[in-house]
């Protein structure tokens, strides 16, 4: 028999009517615009729609501020709208070559053709807090270079021409490119697949994870061969027109890991590599990606499997957090008839333990006598 | 700008693909000031959309290799159909339905030669002109904070 218990709805209504109240906040203070989150609070922005698999600055700033600046829920919010979307197709692979480049460096390399370039970045400055940040006291325009138009070449063609790194990485293409959000993920994967997932996947844990293979889970001798930040053209094959279009460039940040392999049974000591593609200027997650992919190849470069950064099926099911925040926190819903059952059993359980120790201790002082 | 090596395109197709590219990277303010100095208003019917859907979209694996979905994007298109059977499509990133609507009447005016003419003149160049020197700004901007390194030299010999 089930009773359905009632109740709550005016509670509900209330709390979400307090919840705008709140995001609201002092009305004295002016509410925030979709295009001061987008250009003030921009990386905020980026995760959004890098984790969220959305690309769409406008939605991703809408959804940060309707989610009080909760960024797993903004994600989540994103993911749900892309849901209610036709799908109009895929784009032609995006060429990160052709990059308009905001940003690119090597550790490798010093001296690499198109040079270090380092673009809108925190690194060097000092991480002190700026009290003058507190006022809007004005900015600087950025200075400007002109004239420069080398090719930004990529490392690994750099490496390649000795012969010592591997290729670009081919999967086969038999049953066509994956694709998670079409079909439920089966392990094991195929790389292609695993990179789909990785992208989307929660910058903390994937950063987690990277550093897990630093510090000895997994070691594979990183090197950040090249970074690089900029806008790419997306193409797509339009069928009424039968030719492809460009319908605007989107922002992503690309990651290139070197990694040394001692060489196997199939492959000589080489360079090995692992990659990194996600929206936006996302530099952290994208360097956290390309080290889970290069540990996740332990397998198929035949390397000793000892730590979980090389657990495919244990990194793939616990990266995405839109999931992960939906089992966690769905413990909080009413879960009293559960509850109930358990505490049930518990009694019965201590019921018996009880009796069970009041024979025990008979038995032992018989034993004594 | 279109990267067209599968279909070997006539100056046609390649214009066609061109002007698409340049209305879709638009700016949608500018592209309706341009619009209404132009002065024409043709009369057309909707034949699809405006609709907005997504595209995944593709990398490649180590930049070069194979083919990978690494997300998707907001992308609106529309069809057209002027009164005299010209038909215009427009395919852009973002939602904004009415810039997506002009740029298929714009696709569909452009078929006739003078129209052509005139929608490149006053249209397409000054819009491709305002997005490359936001590319060269954005590119000097970049060029100077590239690393220029020096070595210094300590102690004799």
């Amino acid at each position: 028999m089930y009773v359905a218990v009632k109740g709550g709805e005016a509670a509900i209504e209330n709390a979400h009517r307090l919840l705008d109240d709140r995001r609201r906040g002092d009305r004295s203070v002016p509410a925030l615009t979709l295009d001061q989150i987008a250009g003030q609070l921009a990386l905020a922005v980026d995760r959004v729609m890098a984790e969220g698999s959305l690309y769409d600055r406008e939605l991703g700033a809408l959804a940060v501020k309707q989610a009080r600046g909760d960024l797993i829920e903004a994600i989540f919010l994103l993911r749900a709208y892309r849901t209610t979307l036709p799908r109009f197709g895929y784009s032609r692979p995006v060429d990160t070559a052709a990059m308009l480049v905001e940003r690119r460096i090597s550790a490798c390399y010093k001296d690499l053709p198109g040079g270090q370039v380092l673009g809108p970045t925190f690194d060097y400055t000092h991480r002190l807090l700026d009290p003058a940040l507190a006022e809007d006291a004005g900015t600087d325009q950025p200075v400007r270079r002109e004239g420069e138009t080398e090719p930004v070449m990529r490392v690994s063609e750099i490496l390649a021409g000795e012969g010592l790194i591997e290729g670009d990485g081919a999967v086969a293409q038999e049953k066509g490119v994956g694709d998670i959000t079409r079909t439920p993920m089966e392990f094991p994967m195929d790389r292609d697949t695993r990179l789909q997932a990785l992208s989307r996947g929660d910058e903390g844990f994937l950063l987690a994870l990277g550093y897990s293979t630093q510090r000895g889970y997994a070691r594979s001798h990183p090197f950040a061969g090249e970074i690089r930040i900029g806008e790419v053209e997306v193409s797509v094959d339009i069928p009424e027109l039968g030719f492809a279009v460009s319908l605007g460039r989107v922002q992503v940040t690309e990651c290139q890991m070197v990694n040394q392999f001692k060489g196997s049974a199939k492959a000589p000591p080489q360079f090995t590599r692992g990659y990194g593609l996600v929206f936006g200027q996302s530099e952290r997650k994208a360097m956290a990606m390309a080290l889970v992919d290069r540990a996740l190849r332990a397998s198929e470069l035949g390397e000793d499997m000892t730590a979980p950064a090389q657990d495919e099926e244990f990194v793939i099911s616990h990266s995405d957090n839109v999931q992960a925040t939906g089992f966690v926190e769905h413990l909080k819903l009413p879960h009293y008839v559960d509850f109930q059952a358990e505490l049930d059993l518990v009694r019965r359980m201590r019921a018996e333990h009880d009796a069970a120790r009041v024979t025990g201790a008979g038995d032992e002082l018989e034993a004594a006598e | 700008m279109v990267n067209d090596s599968k279909n070997a395109p006539d100056t046609g197709q390649q214009g066609r693909a061109r002007r698409m590219a340049v209305l879709a990277q638009a700016d949608p303010r500018q592209l309706a000031c341009l619009w209404r100095d132009l002065g024409i208003d043709p009369a057309f019917s909707l034949v699809r959309g405006p609709e907005t859907g997504l595209v995944t979209l593709r990398g490649r694996i180590g930049g070069g290799g194979s083919p990978f979905n690494f997300g998707e994007a907001t992308v609106t298109r529309a069809t057209v159909r002027l009164g005299n059977g010209a038909v215009g499509h427009a395919w852009m990133l973002g939602r904004d339905h009415a810039k997506a609507k002009l740029a298929a009447v714009i696709d569909a005016l452009a078929a006739d030669p003078a129209m052509e003419r005139s929608i490149e003149a006053s249209l397409i160049a000054p819009l491709a002109r305002s997005a490359a020197d936001a590319d060269d700004a954005k590119r000097a901007e970049t060029a100077a904070t590239r690393v220029d390194f020096f070595t210094m030299v300590w102690g004799e010999d």
